[in-house]
């Protein structure tokens, strides 16, 4: 007979009450996982960006434009190897539901800076062809089911009309976090048609996108790019595309601090339902922990029984929970794909997840095994369930 | 019955403390417990026999005074020291057997056993003998709620010889039992006395179970009476 068996055995002892507290724990471990992906999530730009990519907007706020004249001076900073530009589209698929993120971008220069999409060289030279046309990611050409040479049309926000497009393309992420939900266009298509219509909004652009030959130029870059436009109607903001894609995040930072704070409490609460749970065991068995001690079993073997049956309960909800993350997250994630591209949960949440059960198994055993060897044995033989 | 001490008892006193009254359970007891001896302390309810008991097997301390067993003074050991010794030197039987009720019979015998370096097999073997001896061999994979009380209890003789220990202690050991099942069990404490030669230290009410002994004495608000052997009685 081996020391697990009798922790497993003790452990299951109150099998009602012991399935509850695993089925606590699995919730609690299963809430955690997902949070933790909810903000990972949330993150999925940030750890997709690119050290050799810089961002230039308007310096005022990123709803103002710059001029496609910028193009041309930001091109001849030295250190900078690309110059591609775009504006945030913001279309309308049908019904505001089915909200993704739609950009006009500059086609020629486009897929050579983003080469985490990979599209096929006959699709692109499609793309290219037709000024009319779309490149979507894989999720969002799955997610509504679209086909090459499908006509989609987007009904226009900041640009109004409805706006059709030919698909001619779809891009695949190379890396596991590359966002495969994206709508992009030609940009020209947008400002040809705005010369026509408002001829004041043409030749402007959302913001430039920029690669740079040596990220450990960066800074120096950024400088210099900025310093051209200084004093000018149209002041820029250069930055890294990280630092570009960290500071929409930190528009969301209030519901993120949110989300952290709620998965750290349910751990604690988790804590309490373990220790509550342990301690009723111990204390129900005083009369059997003094019966192990007359047998001659240690203050350490005593302490390795209440931990051990602690360590079985937590271990087992962590197992289960862990386990009930992964489908949960994927059917999360299909559910909540236009809003979190990337979601996938990261192995650091699952060590989380067993270093956090671990804390609370024992935690939990440490208050009844304090007790249990504080009893005197003739007082715990006294002792009747 | 052998003739030297295998235990010896000297200026035992022990008191319980009730907030600041002091309640004294033991006062100045001496004697000496030869090897082989069947002893039965009787004496009527909280005269101090099951506290002597508990400091004779080392679950309890005396305030002073000390309790030499087989050389060892166990008033001397600190708790670690005193649960090796314990494991090594005593089996212990209790009036409500105190079995694992979810480990088998096999299982609740071979729990002392586990604080020994023996390996499996090894421990089986022991197992498997101690029950024989109490005739539960055919029991073995019975849980503890699949026995009757003397069954029980027999289990719980059998766990307290596995170690082959110095000396067994029992604790009222027929008191939750009936008649017939009382009878087997002090016919069973009488064979390992008379055969394996274990001394044993038995507290008991019952007039019946102190016959099997070879001594009885008398503990009465603390005190012990004379010892009488049962050639006298």
């Amino acid at each position: 007979m081996h020391i697990l068996k009798i922790l497993f055995k003790n452990a299951f002892r109150h099998k009602l009450r012991t399935g509850l507290t695993i089925l606590s724990i699995t919730i609690a471990i299963l809430a955690f996982g997902l949070l933790r992906t909810v903000i990972g999530a949330w993150y999925a730009g940030v750890e997709a960006s690119s050290a050799y990519r810089l961002v230039t907007r308007n310096a005022v706020s990123i709803i103002f434009s710059l001029p496609l004249s910028y193009k041309e001076k930001i091109r001849q900073v030295d250190g900078v190897a690309t110059v591609s530009y775009g504006n945030w589209f913001g279309g309308i698929y049908i019904d505001e539901k089915n909200f993704f993120a739609n950009f006009a971008v500059d086609a020629k220069t486009y897929f050579d800076l983003y080469k985490e999409y990979a599209i096929n060289d006959a699709e692109k030279a499609a793309f290219l062809r037709d000024r009319k046309s779309f490149v979507a990611g894989r999720k969002l050409a799955s997610r509504f089911g679209w086909k090459i040479g499908d006509t989609v049309v987007l009904k226009g926000t900041i640009f109004p009309g409805n706006w059709e497009f030919v698909m001619r393309g779809i891009y695949r992420g190379k890396e596991p976090n590359t966002d495969e939900t994206v709508f992009v266009f030609h940009w020209d298509y947008l400002n040809e048609t705005l010369k026509k219509n408002a001829s004041t909004r043409a030749d402007q652009v959302g913001f430039y996108m920029i690669g740079i030959k040596d990220p450990s130029q960066a800074v120096r870059v950024t400088h210099d790019i900025d310093g051209l436009f200084r004093n000018s109607f149209a002041e820029t903001l250069t930055e890294t595309e990280k630092a570009f894609t960290l500071g929409f995040v930190a528009m969301s930072d209030t519901i993120i601090t949110a989300i952290r704070l709620v998965s750290f409490v349910v751990i604690i609460i988790i804590l309490a339902v373990v220790a509550n749970t342990v301690a009723m065991s111990v204390r129900e068995r005083t009369n059997e922990y003094a019966v192990f001690k007359t047998l001659g079993f240690g203050g350490w073997r005593i302490a390795g029984l209440i931990f051990g049956e602690s360590l079985v309960i937590t271990l087992m909800g962590c197992a289960f929970g862990v386990a009930a993350t992964f489908p949960a997250a994927a059917a999360f994630g299909k559910a909540m794909g236009a809003y979190f591209p990337v979601f996938s949960v990261e192995m650091e949440t699952v060590w989380l997840d067993a270093a956090f059960s671990l804390i609370v198994g024992l935690l939990a055993a440490i208050v009844p095994t304090y007790r249990s060897l504080r009893i005197s044995i003739a007082d715990g033989l006294r002792m009747v369930e | 019955m052998g003739s030297s001490a295998i235990v010896s008892i000297e200026n035992l006193f022990k008191s319980y403390h009730r907030g600041d009254q002091v309640i004294p359970v033991l006062q100045d007891i001496t004697f000496d417990i030869a090897e082989g001896e069947f002893l039965a302390l009787m004496g009527p309810s909280g005269s101090g026999k099951s506290t002597l008991l508990n400091l004779i097997a080392g679950i309890d301390q005396p305030d002073s005074g000390s309790i030499t067993i087989g050389g060892v003074d166990v008033t001397a050991l600190s708790e670690t020291e005193l649960a090796k010794w314990r494991a090594i030197n005593v089996g212990f039987i209790f009036q409500f057997y105190n079995l694992i009720p979810v480990l088998t019979a096999f299982e609740n015998v071979e729990l002392p056993l586990l604080l020994t370096p023996l390996a499996k097999a090894q421990r089986r073997e022991h197992v498997e003998m101690a029950l024989r001896v109490v005739g539960l061999a055919d029991r073995m994979d019975h849980y503890p709620g699949q026995l009757s009380g003397g069954q029980e209890q027999r289990v719980a003789i059998a766990r307290a010889i596995v170690t082959d220990p110095t000396i067994l202690v029992a604790d009222e050991p027929t008191g939750d039992l009936d008649r017939k099942s009382a009878e087997e069990i002090m016919d069973l404490m009488d064979r390992l006395n008379e055969e394996s030669m274990k001394t044993i230290i038995m507290v008991t009410h019952d007039p019946r179970a102190a016959k099997k002994a070879h001594v009885i004495r008398h503990l009465d608000k603390g005190i012990l009476n004379n010892a009488h052997s049962q050639d006298t009685l």
